[in-house]
């Protein structure tokens, strides 16, 4: 056996349970010609209409400043918890801050600040917190502790962490936040979708309309903003950027304080106890939110992952050879490059709506769009690490290359990256939920709707622990195969 | 100083005993020289002896405990943190004080290293690292010295030059040491250690190579 017999023995297993999944799974394409309206769509890609340029400009602007601004507050006070990670209780609120996701973090938001910027802004900068936090803390623990221990014990805390731990740990903080900078990019326009002033907004409001030329220029200006970061995104004038970006966050709707204070005394109370039913009217409560939307978002929820993480898999071993240099020459790289900076710049999120637009609610358009964003991104980081294989010149090339040389040598990193996303995977799912498929955000959405914020506030809770579950759960399988990766801009 | 008593030190890994149980008496101005085989505890008896003497001993561990990416400068200050405010070290770290520098300068013209002032740590060879730990111990000025093979990356002459400078600056101290010829010139006092017990404790002027060698 070239592999060691554990990891296929877990691929096998995922693959199965993937499988399995597909019978239980609602999938199909229900549109009449979804695939006149794809080709719509791709013509209105390649026929780009910049002439709205006031629209495009604003959201791309206001994009921006939600990111800047909520990745900024997160980093800050993820560096302030970094420092007390060491005890329990503040490890346990940040896992539980980032298990909740951003688009969750807004709907809640909503509801008492309503649409004002700070709604968008604590968005990204809470969940965000509790990932810096995590990070962090493990970079600061990974700096080598000597030049700390021939300090003399007389020196205070504070010159002590300035001079021995933070000087070397500060690359490492600062590549990762600015990693984490374009995932918020991300985040914030997806922010859109339930409402607030950016990219998502104006993509929504173009696509029901049908003005396709007017989401290619959208979608083509963000992906050169992406791709671009590394030029404008400049490690000296960041800060330039986060003194202006509040500025530019827009004036929303002013906070009515009233809602704030009716939201956390009355909205979040479960309903029996607001209205004096009881302790057996809230059992009766609960037991009915678990039966008939807790149990079934849960179940779909899981049943997605598991499809969209098996095609994730699959995606990527597609898709690194694009990007490999043991594949094809520099020109077909090239174009390799762009489509997997394609796919890993659009949020599953806008691939899901788009796809749902075109095929028609069912689980079909989530999966794929999990599987293409999210292979995307292992699919780069899995080519990028092909690219340091040095092969002997006499190696079998094609096919035999591929499967002989490569795969074998990168399959426990292949693995371990996919493991890795696999939480990111399922808060995902039960956030395109709000796009109309049956997993937990749709239930979440459906209770906000109806006014049943209590009821939403538990659905969010479970969905929560879902997340903290299945991240125990890889981290276990992780340690199992030992597979250890690096972090990267996802895996948190 | 006062003398350091140490009385029945001992060291596991991994349930193992690999060192004592070991005592020994460190007098004021003693220079010891600390010698014996690779893996024979000399590393693990400084050890000890630095979470003993912690508040008044400057120490040069094998690893050199540098921060990389700050310049030779900070690296060598940060002997004295504690003499200072952190206020004052504060400013000092994104603003070098001038009064700082000039303490500095004189000590890197010494080992040799005067142009590397502003230089990052990461970017120095082997040699230059070593020489900017033992200048951060020599800033430190504290009661004693405690360095684990401070000179192993230096040539012939510049190891005379450190070794020279450390028994001048620092009145006592304890040294770990391969070399047995830099043992017998520059310490007064040798402690051979084999197997994690002293084999042999003796004042230099009573001993020869011969003396040592069997301990290798």
């Amino acid at each position: 056996m070239i592999l060691s017999s554990t990891s296929v023995r877990i691929t096998a297993a995922f693959v199965a349970i993937a499988i399995l999944c597909l019978f239980a799974a609602d999938l199909a394409i229900t549109t009449i010609n979804p695939w006149q309206d794809l080709a719509a769509l791709f013509l209105g890609m390649v026929t780009p209409d910049f002439f709205s340029l006031e629209h495009i400009g604003t959201a791309l602007l206001r994009t921006l400043a939600f990111a800047f601004t909520g990745v900024a507050l997160g980093s800050v006070s993820g560096f302030l918890l970094a420092l007390v990670f060491r005890f329990r209780a503040v490890r346990m609120f940040c896992a539980f801050i980032r298990a909740i996701h951003e688009l969750f973090w807004a709907l809640i938001f909503l509801q008492f600040f309503g649409f004002h910027p700070l709604t968008g802004v604590l968005a990204i900068a809470i969940p965000y917190a509790g990932i810096f936090a995590k990070v962090y803390s493990e970079i600061l623990d990974e700096t080598d502790p000597t030049p700390e221990r021939v300090l003399s014990r007389k020196v205070d805390v504070l010159s002590s962490f300035l001079y021995a731990r933070i000087p070397d740990a500060l690359p490492h903080l600062i590549t990762y936040t600015s990693y984490r900078l374009e995932c918020g990019l991300r985040s914030s326009a997806v922010l859109g979708f339930v409402g607030l002033p950016t990219l998502g907004y104006y993509l929504e409001s173009s696509f029901s309309q049908g003005y396709y030329s007017e989401v290619g220029a959208l979608l083509l200006l963000f992906y050169v903003l992406i791709a671009t970061l590394r030029l404008w995104a400049r490690p000296r004038l960041i800060p330039l950027y986060v003194i202006a970006a509040p500025f530019f966050l827009g004036d929303g709707l002013p906070i009515v304080w009233g809602n704030v204070v009716r939201f956390f005394t009355q909205d979040i109370v479960p309903s029996p106890l607001r209205d004096g039913e009881g302790l057996s009217g809230l059992w009766h409560w609960l037991s009915d939110l678990a039966v008939n939307q807790a149990m079934p978002g849960i179940w779909n929820t899981l049943v997605l992952t598991q499809i969209a993480l098996v095609l994730t898999g699959l995606v990527t071993l597609m898709a690194f050879p694009l990007i490999s240099r043991h594949f094809g020459g520099p020109t077909r790289r090239g174009l390799g490059h762009v489509v997997l900076v394609i796919a890993r710049s659009t949020p599953e999120y806008v691939i899901a709506y788009i796809l749902l637009q075109l095929w028609g609610p069912s689980m079909l358009p989530a999966i794929v769009a999990l599987a293409l964003h999210n292979g995307g991104i292992i699919g780069h980081l899995i080519g990028r690490r092909s690219n340091e294989i040095t092969l002997r010149p006499d190696a079998p090339k094609g096919i035999e290359r591929y499967g002989y040389e490569l795969l074998p040598r990168l399959y426990s990193p292949f693995l371990a990256f996919l493991f890795y996303r696999w939480e990111i995977i399922m808060r995902e799912t039960a956030i395109l939920g709000i796009l109309g498929i049956y997993t937990l955000g749709f239930f979440v959405d459906s209770a906000i709707q109806n006014i049943q914020f209590d009821k939403a506030m538990v659905l969010i809770l479970v969905t929560a622990f879902l997340n903290i579950g299945v991240d125990a759960i890889s981290r276990r399988v992780r340690a199992r195969l030992k597979l250890k990766v690096s972090m990267t801009c996802e895996g948190h | 100083m006062d003398a350091v008593h140490l009385r029945n030190l001992t060291a596991a890994y991994g349930g193992q005993q690999v060192l004592g149980p070991i005592s020994l008496d460190i007098r004021p101005g003693e220079h010891i020289a600390l010698v014996g085989g690779s893996g024979a505890g000399k590393s693990t008896l400084l050890g000890l002896l630095y979470d003993q003497v912690r508040d008044r001993a400057a120490l040069v561990p094998q690893e050199q405990g540098l921060v990389q990416s700050l310049p030779v400068f900070h690296n060598v200050y940060m002997g004295r943190l504690a003499a200072h405010s952190r206020w004052y070290n504060l400013l000092n770290l994104v603003w070098p004080r001038r009064r700082e520098l000039r303490a500095i300068e004189p000590l890197l013209e010494k080992l040799g290293i005067p142009d590397k002032l502003r230089t990052p740590v990461a970017t120095l060879s082997g040699g230059q690292k070593q020489r900017t730990a033992i200048a951060r111990a020599l800033f430190q000025e504290a009661e004693i010295l405690l360095a684990d093979e401070p000179v192993s990356a230096l040539d012939g002459p510049l190891a005379h030059v450190v070794m020279g400078l450390m028994t001048e600056s620092y009145a006592t101290s304890v040294v770990a040491l391969h070399d047995i010829d830099l043992a017998l010139r520059y310490c007064d006092r040798i402690i051979g250690i084999q197997n994690g017990q002293i084999a042999l404790d003796d004042m230099t002027r009573r001993l020869t190579p011969s003396d040592i060698l069997p301990l290798y």
